[in-house]
């Protein structure tokens, strides 16, 4: 089984670009729209990793996380923030919902299963 | 960024970009109706936004850096900070349209002189004021995207100067908030790892029994020892997400002095800390070729364009092996009501769903191209010193994709005319009581089959006098030529007339009317003209939907079939000699409401027969083609009206002049489709001295034929 991650934003371009970063190391990708849909599939699918945006329609990445948060699960799951902004403030906030790490767009293939492996059990994956 | 480098990933962008331009441009307009509500600013932040953090993953520098000026503004905007005015919103859609124009440059890869984009930034600047204290960051991080060199750290990615030091010491522990935001500190040293030979020691004395452990807690402090050359910036970098939830001291330890410490043994949480990657300076990443298929639910696909073309060209064979099928029955003679015969016509209604269901794949809402008039017009408008609005309606209605993109150069003449000829000045406008404001309205609706677009707009309306007085100078009509309003309009479609005496800035593009016409016409569209003094002007362009399929009238000349297109014929009519005159050198002229048409068969002009002397059992076609040329056809028989699937004959044969294309008949015969702008131009025109016969009664049997 490998790596599963949740990769939620609403560019399209922004989640085909993470699909096939993240599809090209083995992990299983599943997509998410904003962060309405995120929860959703965050929910069924019970992700190893979720990758989260900030600004997106119908529910913000914080809005996401926090109610991420909120689901009891017999784990925290690792949810990575996707920002153009390296702001202070702005990790402060993220922190502050529950994030447990960033990444700043754009992002580069190889720091970005880097910032996963730094968060994954990718060794209990198999 | 292997990814990003691909052009796949590329043209989705920029398809993305053109949905999020669209979207941007909506919300500015709302905005500017006051139509807007909480959630528009957010749209078109995020839209600006998602422009920008996709721009960057293509390190398009440029539009990065102004994407993300325009972004803070429109943040400012969001947050309340600023308030919407009306100038400001103006500025932000002339933002909106620099912006696509560097979508649009970017896409070429061209680029863009800066110096719009440095004084739109000024002006931003100006109205929501220089960027203060708090958003330096954000800005420092705006402009660092240019080297691609974000706060990042490099992760111990790129190979570091050796360092003086043979590794360090590090102690570790963690606050509860490291496991509450999903860190894992053996998920930590594990990373440590990857930078040479890791030894940990955990301190377990503050660890509390089982039955009072709280689970949420750390009650652990590590001592690791890392033998590595990587500097000490990339080891505190693992730490990077954690360092506000942990605490941690790195010490170096100098090349020389290696203590390891004696006693340490790994915790058994550790994925073999004691067998570690000694050289990994990148991350061991497994090579999987199949990517997982992402279940993102997708609305559209991308199809290439030929393999529409191709599926089209499949779909027209259909219907006419259809056709055939149908002749070739109908010869059989079989009874009303047989079975063949019904499933035949359920064969027929097939197709022709099919055949639209094709057609619909190609079909795009004119909506994007009526945005790009928008900003057409607002260009026009800040040249003339005009205030124009511009209303849109039926933008949903759908064209065929190279119908739109054909349209688009015909569209920009006719709205920047609407706004520099059609609209008065300010002054003028508020001395006739009009809102000072001038209104363009695009409009686009289906009709019987066709799409009528309309430009219209709420301006003086033509002036006829004034286009009668050119007219008469530049020699286009005598000064005692009778002309009804119409036709002093249509004198706007004559080659080289401009309304204007000095060439503005404006039209001064060479391009006149009668280009516009003849673009349009060669989409099978016609374009008519309305106006009423005072009140404006309209223009109105009839199109098909489509232009695979020509609407045709099957003709028959001399044993052969040919196809003219319906929107050529202006009417039909039986040969009434009283109205055929022959003139000088024996060429004969059809006598037709004042005016005479030159006379032409088309059986003589393709070599089929010599022209017939009578034409008593003849039918003469009168044609109209972009040029305002007029002439009659003589043909033998008229069969029906019919959509007939065009096939190029350039491309499986050759250009003909006078032959427009082919297609192929229900009997499997190919007729020639008829290029009435060919004919025409073949066609002597009437000498300017025959006599004009002045007739008060309509003409023999007279059939319209559309």
């Amino acid at each position: 089984m490998s790596l599963s991650v949740l990769a939620i934003d609403d560019s399209k371009t922004m989640r085909s670009l993470l699909s096939s970063a993240l599809g090209r190391v083995g992990y299983s990708v599943e997509l998410a729209e904003d962060g309405n849909d995120g929860l959703e599939r965050f929910t069924n699918s019970d992700p190893d990793v979720v990758i989260t945006d900030i600004n997106m329609p119908n529910l913000d990445g914080f809005g996401f996380i926090e109610a991420a948060r909120k689901l009891t699960r017999d784990r925290v799951v690792p949810i990575l923030v996707l920002t153009t902004e390296s702001a202070p403030e702005l990790r402060a906030r993220a922190r502050s919902a529950g994030a447990t790490g960033w990444i700043v767009k754009p992002f580069d293939d190889e720091k970005l299963i880097w910032a996963i492996e730094r968060v994954a059990d990718t060794k209990g994956q198999g | 960024m292997s990814a990003a480098g691909t052009d796949d990933f590329r043209s989705s962008f920029f398809e993305e970009c053109e949905e999020l331009l669209e979207a941007m441009h909506d919300g500015f307009g709302l905005m500017i109706d006051g139509l807007g509500d909480k959630e528009t600013i957010h749209v078109v932040f995020r839209a600006v936004h998602s422009i920008k953090g996709g721009a960057g993953a293509f390190g398009l520098t440029a539009l990065v850096a102004f994407a993300h000026h325009f972004e803070t503004a429109l943040d400012r905007v969001r947050s309340g900070a600023v308030t919407a005015s009306p100038d400001l919103l103006l500025l932000c859609q002339r933002c909106g349209d620099h912006l696509s124009d560097l979508v649009a440059t970017a896409r070429e890869g061209k680029d863009l002189d800066p110096a719009p984009a440095i004084s739109l930034g000024d002006q931003l600047d100006a109205v929501i004021g220089p960027p203060v204290a708090a958003e330096a960051q954000t800005d420092a991080a705006a402009d660092a995207f240019e080297p691609l060199s974000l706060d990042l750290g490099d992760f111990g990615m790129v190979p570091d100067a050796p360092a003086e030091v043979s590794g360090y010491q590090l102690k570790f522990s963690a606050e509860p908030e490291l496991f509450s935001s999903g860190n894992e500190p053996a998920l930590l040293i594990r990373a440590l790892a990857r930078f040479g030979t890791c030894s940990v020691k955990a301190h377990v004395a503050d660890v509390p029994p089982l039955a009072q452990l709280d689970p949420s807690m750390s009650f652990i402090t590590w001592d690791i020892n890392l033998e590595t050359d990587a500097s000490e910036d990339v080891i505190r970098d693992v730490f990077d997400f954690v360092t506000d939830c942990a605490h941690l001291t790195v010490s170096a330890l100098p090349i020389m002095a290696q203590p390891p410490l004696p006693d340490l043994a790994p915790p058994p949480s550790l994925p073999s800390p004691s067998n570690p990657v000694v050289e990994a300076p990148k991350p061991k990443v497994e090579s999987a070729p199949q990517p997982a298929a992402p279940t993102a639910s997708l609305q559209t696909i991308r199809v290439d364009f030929e393999r529409v073309d191709k599926l089209i060209n499949l779909v027209g064979e259909l219907v006419i092996k259809e056709a055939m099928l149908t002749q070739a029955v109908g010869t059989i003679d079989l009874p009303t009501g047989h079975d063949v015969l019904q499933e035949i016509e359920g064969l027929k209604q097939l197709a022709g769903e099919i055949q639209e269901g094709v057609m619909a794949i190609r079909a795009q809402p004119v909506k994007p191209l009526f945005q790009r008039m928008a900003r057409t017009i607002r260009d026009a408008g800040t040249m003339t010193g005009k205030r124009v609005k511009l209303v849109m309606k039926g933008e949903a209605a759908e064209v065929d994709k190279t119908v739109l993109e054909r349209l688009v150069d015909p569209l920009n003449h006719m709205v920047r005319n609407a706004v520099d000829h059609g609209l008065e000045t300010t002054e003028d406008r508020l001395a006739a009581g009009k809102p000072a404001e001038g209104t363009v309205t695009l409009s686009a609706a289906h009709r019987s089959g066709r799409v009528v677009i309309e430009i219209s707009d709420d301006g003086g309306g033509i002036n006829r006098e004034k286009v009668r007085e050119i007219a008469i100078e530049r020699g286009l009509v005598t000064p005692d030529t009778p002309l009804t309003p119409s036709e002093i309009d249509a004198l706007l479609f004559m080659p080289g007339f401009s309304l204007k005496d000095e060439v503005s800035e404006l039209s001064g593009r060479g391009v006149g009317l009668d280009v516009v016409r003849n673009e349009i016409s060669s989409l099978g569209g016609r374009l008519a003209i309305s106006s009423e003094m005072g009140q404006g002007t309209v223009f109105s362009i009839s199109l098909p939907l489509t232009l695979a399929v020509l609407e045709g009238m099957i003709v028959v000349v001399a044993g052969q079939t040919m196809v003219i297109p319906i929107t050529a014929i202006q009417e039909t009519l039986h040969p009434d000699s009283a109205h055929i005159h022959t003139i000088g050198s024996g060429s004969r002229v059809l006598s037709i409401r004042n005016t005479l048409v030159p006379v032409a068969d088309l059986g003589a002009m393709f070599g089929f027969r010599k022209e017939p002397s009578d034409l008593e059992d003849h039918v003469l076609l009168v044609v109209e083609t972009e040029a305002e040329r007029r002439c009659a056809l003589i043909v033998d028989a008229l069969h029906d009206q019919r959509q007939v699937v065009i096939k190029s004959l350039e491309t499986n044969y050759a250009q003909i002049s006078g032959i427009a294309a082919a297609t192929i008949l229900g009997d499997g015969r190919i007729a020639l489709i008829v290029d009435p702008e060919g004919i025409a131009a073949g066609v002597a025109p009437v000498p300017a001295n025959a006599d004009p016969i002045t007739h008060t009664a309509d003409e023999g049997e007279l059939h319209v034929a559309n």
